[in-house]
């Protein structure tokens, strides 16, 4: 069997990242992927799709109602368990800090699940990266912008040049061992707080 | 997940711990009252004296505790009492072997019923506002009949998670009435901070939970509380320390000082004049983030019912010390055992009886402080009038079955393979 033949299902509060995993899917050559951003009607989902792996993000607080769910077709239709290969507990311990799990039908061949869970753990920990840059970005440029607020001021307040307007919050982070941008912040707030 | 550091740490293994001096432990929460000893343990010193230090990382869900304890991320959890004991028995999506040498308490959890719900079991069944547990859930029943005849949709109930104690009481209240947990109404899990919220939006008409939760929901007048745990059973199991128990293998002499660091811990709970103290911290957005004056009420067991005045007292809604509390008592196991088997999660043979009564390890406590109970660890449960169950059945743990049979309200037989090999075992 090609292992384009899997049925997965991805459920992601994430948006964007589900759209990660389903490209990453899609690019391995999955093309039975179904993706959800929420777990509500989940039961009629798993019922209809009949998914062979489930990955699922681990901060989704309702993984329990999912394990409940687990237990009720346990008898009804086929066993789904958590995916475990406990002669590569690295793998699962690697998934789990960058906080995907993924549940697999009973009876499937750990190999075919192990691509798929590779891909999502990098997919994982790429977003990751991505958010963590995106908010190092933003901060950067609010940093710029309080500076360029507080030149401004000591330009027009002190009578400085730009550039002596930087000089002197640049020398006054050094002589107080803080950021620019936190002495910048100070000049912003004194200057609100005395016009 | 949030950590409770001041850097959002990444999850990578815990520290090994090796040889003497300080310890760190890495422990994992569910934002609830019953993690009071755990936190507690951390916060006022108390694993400190011991030479440990408790690192508190709080979760999202239960299936996720299981599962980084079971790889490594946590040392020891704050669990329910049944994942212990369903991690033995091989239920679940991710078992792997747990045990618990030290239970965390009792008490904690109520039945909340929205207060639409409520109102219509006053008028259809004429109860009064301040009937009890049993007269309650007969007033359900009664109120679920009207509604069946009329055709109307049956309500739906939470729970927090299929191996609960929560699952095990709110069954335990329905089926008292003689409402069918399975077929009269549906059960569905629900995130405990999120029970009052769902409650409100009527996505359910009930919910079993701990504290705080239930005392949120009628505080804001969403909610009625109509029984307490300790209605349902006094000494029923709630939550308990798990680890691996290759873990306390390996760390003898750690989990002995842990122990004694929870024992104290559990002590200081227990006196009133702490709890002012203790609120304050399980307030904190780290720990419960829920109304720091809520919280002082459901320590000291002062309930609001509801929002129009109706208070009761339940004087040990909390035991987080006294009368051994922190017993892991084997017995309790079994009962928890014949209640999965009631409700046909698992099957029964001797194996099973074993692998039940396994996940509570008593030798460990006693180890640590060289006390406990007198008296055996498995004995007949409900007999006496302040340890009594609230339909009156006595829980002996030498006839499970037939204890599990004497209920008339019960899950459906299990399928003719499962009880096939349970026939097996047993010859």
């Amino acid at each position: 069997m090609a292992k384009s033949d899997l049925t997965i299902l991805v459920i992601d509060e994430n948006a964007i990242r589900a759209s990660i995993i389903e490209e990453g899917l899609n690019d391995a050559g999955h093309r039975n992927v179904t993706v959800i951003h929420e777990v509500n009607g989940v039961a009629r989902i798993i019922e209809t799709q009949q998914p062979d792996v489930i990955i699922i993000d681990i901060e989704n607080p309702n993984r329990d109602m999912m394990e409940h769910l687990f237990q009720l077709t346990r008898t009804v239709s086929r066993p789904i368990a958590m995916f475990v290969d406990r002669s590569d507990t690295a793998l699962i311990e690697s998934a789990m800090e960058a906080g995907v799990s993924a549940y697999v039908v009973d009876g499937l061949k750990k190999e075919r699940v192990k691509s798929i869970l590779d891909m999502a753990v990098s997919r994982f920990n790429a977003f990751s990266r991505l958010r963590r840059e995106l908010a190092e970005a933003k901060s950067a440029l609010e940093e710029r912008k309080v500076i360029e607020r507080a030149k401004g001021i000591l330009m027009k307040m002190r009578g400085l040049s730009e550039e002596d307007a930087f000089a002197l919050l640049r020398q006054t982070a050094m002589n107080e061992k803080k950021k620019i941008s936190e002495i910048a912040q100070s000049v912003v707030t004194a200057a609100g707080l005395l016009m | 997940m949030m950590t409770t550091g001041q850097t959002e740490n990444k999850l990578a293994a815990p520290s090994r711990v090796t040889g003497e001096g300080p310890k760190t432990l890495r422990a994992g929460f569910i934002p609830l009252v019953d993690a009071s000893v755990l936190i507690a343990a951390a916060e006022f010193g108390f694993a400190a004296k011991e030479g440990l230090a408790i690192e508190l990382v709080k979760d999202v869900s239960w299936a996720n505790v299981r599962d980084r304890l079971a790889f490594r991320q946590f040392d020891i959890a704050h669990m329910l009492s049944p994942m212990p004991v369903a991690s033995m028995l091989g239920l679940g999506s991710n078992p792997s072997p747990t045990i618990t040498p030290f239970s965390l308490g009792r008490g904690g959890n109520a039945i909340t019923l929205s207060t639409r719900l409520f109102d219509r079991m006053r008028q259809i069944s004429g109860i009064a506002e301040n009937a009890n547990a049993l007269d309650n859930a007969n007033a359900l029943a009664k109120t679920l009949q009207w509604m069946k005849e009329r055709g109307e949709q049956l309500p739906t109930f939470g729970m927090t998670y299929p191996f609960s104690s929560h699952n095990y009481e709110f069954r335990y209240w329905l089926a008292a009435g003689g409402i069918d947990p399975d077929h009269d109404v549906r059960l569905v899990v629900v995130p405990p901070p999120l029970t009052s919220d769902a409650l409100e939006a009527g996505a359910i008409d009930g919910f079993c939970v701990g504290a705080p939760w239930n005392m949120v929901a009628s505080e804001r007048g969403v909610g009625r509380i109509v029984a307490a745990k300790q209605d349902i059973w006094p000494s029923a199991p709630e939550k308990v320390i798990a680890m691996r128990p290759e873990w306390a293998q390996e760390h003898a002499d750690t989990v002995s000082r842990l122990i004694v660091a929870l024992d104290a811990a559990a002590r200081w709970c227990d006196r009133p004049e702490n709890h002012d103290a203790l609120a304050e911290a399980l307030a904190d957005p780290r720990y419960i983030a829920a109304p720091v004056s809520i919280i002082r009420h459901v320590l000291a067991g002062e309930f609001s019912l509801d929002n129009k005045g109706n208070r009761r007292v339940i004087p040990d809604y909390f035991q987080f010390h006294r009368d051994f509390a922190n017993y892991p008592k084997p017995g309790h196991a079994l009962w928890i055992y014949s209640q999965m088997l009631r409700w046909n999660q698992t099957s029964f043979s001797s194996e099973n009886l074993q692998a039940a009564a396994s996940a509570y390890r008593p030798d460990l406590y006693r180890a640590a402080l060289g006390t406990g109970p007198a008296g055996d660890d498995i004995t007949v449960e409900g007999r006496s009038l302040d340890n009594r169950f609230m339909d009156g059945v006595v829980f002996d743990p030498d006839n499970i079955r037939t204890y599990v049979e004497s209920f008339p309200v019960r899950g459906a037989q299990p399928p003719a393979l499962e009880k096939l090999q349970s026939d097996d075992s047993l010859s």
